[in-house]
């Protein structure tokens, strides 16, 4: 487009106050400057994964305990050990959790907002979702452990009641501050995330598809299942995973909600740690190098994390793109 | 599209001759209406955790914030379990602190979504393109831990507010390259075209012509991504501790800000840290929330037209 144009041989002619004789220079100065600011974006992250790698490297040799498969955390010890199975666990069912409730919710609301509600209310209807995303997390920590956690505990033992011989729903270790606690106000936060990706595929949904679902007689939801899902489909995937990596890496809420607990359970009804969590609560240790090495060590495990669950989701997207071209 | 059409003979009973269309089976209609009660129930179901918040830090914060000595006083000298004292030391370190994010953050952001619209092709655009994918994903505990182990561990500095911005403006750079971008995209090439016929150089037509056209675009992402750094928390606690006292200086002494004013009241049940706790969420929700339809109301009544 601007690359046939741009490349003017007038450009130095000296044509009124816009075209001045300085144009050439100012041109290699201003891409310089875009350019320099793309390098900049790309060497930001490179410089996350090596600076945490550094950090976390000297505690890591130092680490007498397997860092993936022990169940300790004591990184200011003589000698210092620490594993992350636990926070592992914990990270990622709660995330997964999350994910399973709010996905169909979420694909829902962005069916109603593109194919149900009346085009005049649409905007506004998706307004009032997208600011569910502008709550700060803290306030919904704060929502999630003074108020809703209250309402939770009948769902969590009724659930338990029936499904509690799956290790995952055991209710033996069951508290009120649970992972599962933790994974519906993390539903909650995602789902403005998730709602606002898949409404944006489903109105590029083709006219001409679901008009042929239409003259062939199909109902309204026939036109949904046949033409707008299979066509949504890889926006929906590439949604949840971006919902999944913010519900990762969440923090405050996590920390406000989910109560720790003394030994280990695989139930999603007893508490737990993630990595953002257990890195917050002890931000007040990082005295010594050894011992922020190892909170570092778990950040980078997160980050390590994130990055494949977004690059997952990018490249899903990506294909798509490929596919309608 | 051929499961519809198979399914309709199956499922219909003999049609009333001349009356063929117009005749669904019950079975599709009773899952059509299902379909469509679900996708309501689902929206309304949505719904309910706005309300519920907003309901909720309002019930509990507004009586203190309605407080003129709220918005005008500190903690300092207020003991936390009494009663007294307001938030304008933290409201103060929340602007001073995105304040300062913005000016390192936008400067990056809106060069690099020039570049990415202007300039880039070829691989490393795709590079740079799938990097902000990456920013934008990057959780937030994440980059604190990153500025730690290059501004304490590194540089040996101690933890002030200007490492909070810079963490900050980390998340801040791909929400404003995202929106930025989107409105670049949106100015018509025509308007680039007639630049250049005219010998227009090719920065002088961004500068003049494409950054004015997509202007309100950008002050949403600016305004968005100001939203989302204000709310967030987890940089605040590893780079920024807490102080009841007022301070300006992004370069020394601990800096308050209002998610550390909630976090330091939190889990007590003395009556004044509760009510301060609610009200610091509410001040922050608040502001969050102006900002947030601000952006908005920017960007709907000024769009890029075609």
């Amino acid at each position: 487009m601007s690359s046939i144009t741009g490349r003017s041989e007038l450009d130095a002619a000296p044509s009124g106050d816009l075209a001045g004789s300085t144009s050439r220079r100012g041109d290699r100065i201003f891409a310089g400057l875009s350019v320099g600011s793309g390098a900049i974006v790309v060497a930001l992250i490179a410089a996350v994964a090596v600076f945490l790698l550094a950090r976390a490297i000297p505690s890591l040799t130092d680490n007498s305990a397997n860092f993936l498969t022990d169940r300790v955390w004591n990184p200011g010890g003589s000698p210092p050990q620490f594993g992350i199975p636990d926070l592992l666990w914990v990270t990622v069912i709660s995330s997964i959790v999350a994910m399973v409730i709010s996905v169909p919710v979420s694909v829902g609301v962005a069916l109603f907002l593109t194919q149900y509600a009346p085009p005049r209310l649409a905007r506004p209807f998706a307004a009032a979702i997208d600011l569910l995303a502008a709550v700060p997390s803290i306030v919904y920590g704060l929502w999630g452990a003074y108020i809703v956690l209250n309402y939770l505990n009948s769902i969590q033992s009724a659930i338990g009641r029936v499904f509690g011989w799956i290790p995952l729903f055991h209710n033996d270790q069951a508290i009120p501050n649970s992972i599962f606690a933790g994974s519906v106000i993390l539903a909650v936060m995602i789902l403005p995330i998730v709602t606002a990706l898949s409404r944006e595929v489903f109105t590029q949904t083709p006219a001409a598809h679901k008009e042929a679902a239409l003259a062939l007689g199909a109902t309204r939801w026939e036109v949904i299942r046949t033409a707008v899902l299979p066509f949504g489909r890889p926006g929906v995937i590439s949604a949840s995973m971006l919902g999944l990596g913010r519900a990762l890496g969440e923090t405050i809420a996590v920390l406000f909600i989910i109560n720790t607990v003394p030994t280990f359970s695989w139930s999603i009804f007893s508490g737990g740690e993630t990595f953002a969590s257990r890195i917050a609560r002890d931000a007040g240790e990082f005295d010594t190098p050894q011992k922020t090495g190892a909170y570092i060590a778990a950040g980078l495990v997160l980050f390590v994390l994130t990055f494949a669950v977004n690059a997952i989701a990018r490249v899903v997207i990506e294909r798509r793109k490929d596919f309608r071209e | 599209m051929s499961t519809v059409a198979s399914k309709v003979p199956s499922t219909r009973p003999t049609p009333p001759a001349g009356d063929a269309i117009g005749q669904v089976s019950r079975s599709r209609v009773l899952a059509d209406r299902s379909a469509t009660v679900l996708m309501y129930g689902a929206f309304l179901l949505a719904l309910v955790p706005l309300v519920w918040i907003l309901w909720t830090v309002l019930g509990k914060g507004l009586s203190l914030v309605l407080d003129s000595q709220w918005w005008t006083n500190s903690q300092a000298g207020v003991s936390p379990r009494r009663a007294g004292g307001g938030a304008y030391h933290a409201i103060v370190g929340t602007i001073l602190t995105a304040a300062v994010t913005a000016l390192m953050a936008v400067p990056i952001a809106v060069f690099t979504a020039i570049y990415l619209v202007e300039y880039g092709r070829g691989r490393f655009a795709r590079t740079v393109s799938f990097m902000v994918d990456i920013l934008t994903g990057i959780p937030s505990i994440v980059a604190a831990l990153f500025i730690y182990a290059v501004w304490v561990g590194m540089l040996g500095a101690q933890r002030v507010a200007f490492s909070v911005s810079l963490a900050l403006a980390l998340l801040m750079i791909p929400v404003v390259v995202r929106s930025t971008e989107e409105m670049l995209k949106l100015v018509p090439n025509e308007l680039r075209e007639a630049s250049y016929a005219l010998g227009v150089p090719k920065w002088k037509t961004i500068v003049r012509i494409v950054l004015p056209t997509a202007a309100s675009g950008i002050a949403t992402g600016i305004l968005l991504g100001l939203a989302r750094v204000m709310g967030e928390t987890a940089p605040l606690i590893i780079l920024a501790p807490y102080t009841a006292f007022i301070n300006t200086n992004m370069f020394s002494g601990n800096m308050a800000a209002l998610p550390t004013l909630v976090f330091t009241n939190f889990g007590s049940n003395i009556p004044a840290q509760n009510d301060r706790m609610w009200a610091a969420a509410l001040t922050l929700i608040v502001l969050v929330l102006l900002l947030n339809l601000a952006g908005r109301f920017v960007a709907r009544f000024s769009a890029v037209r075609r």
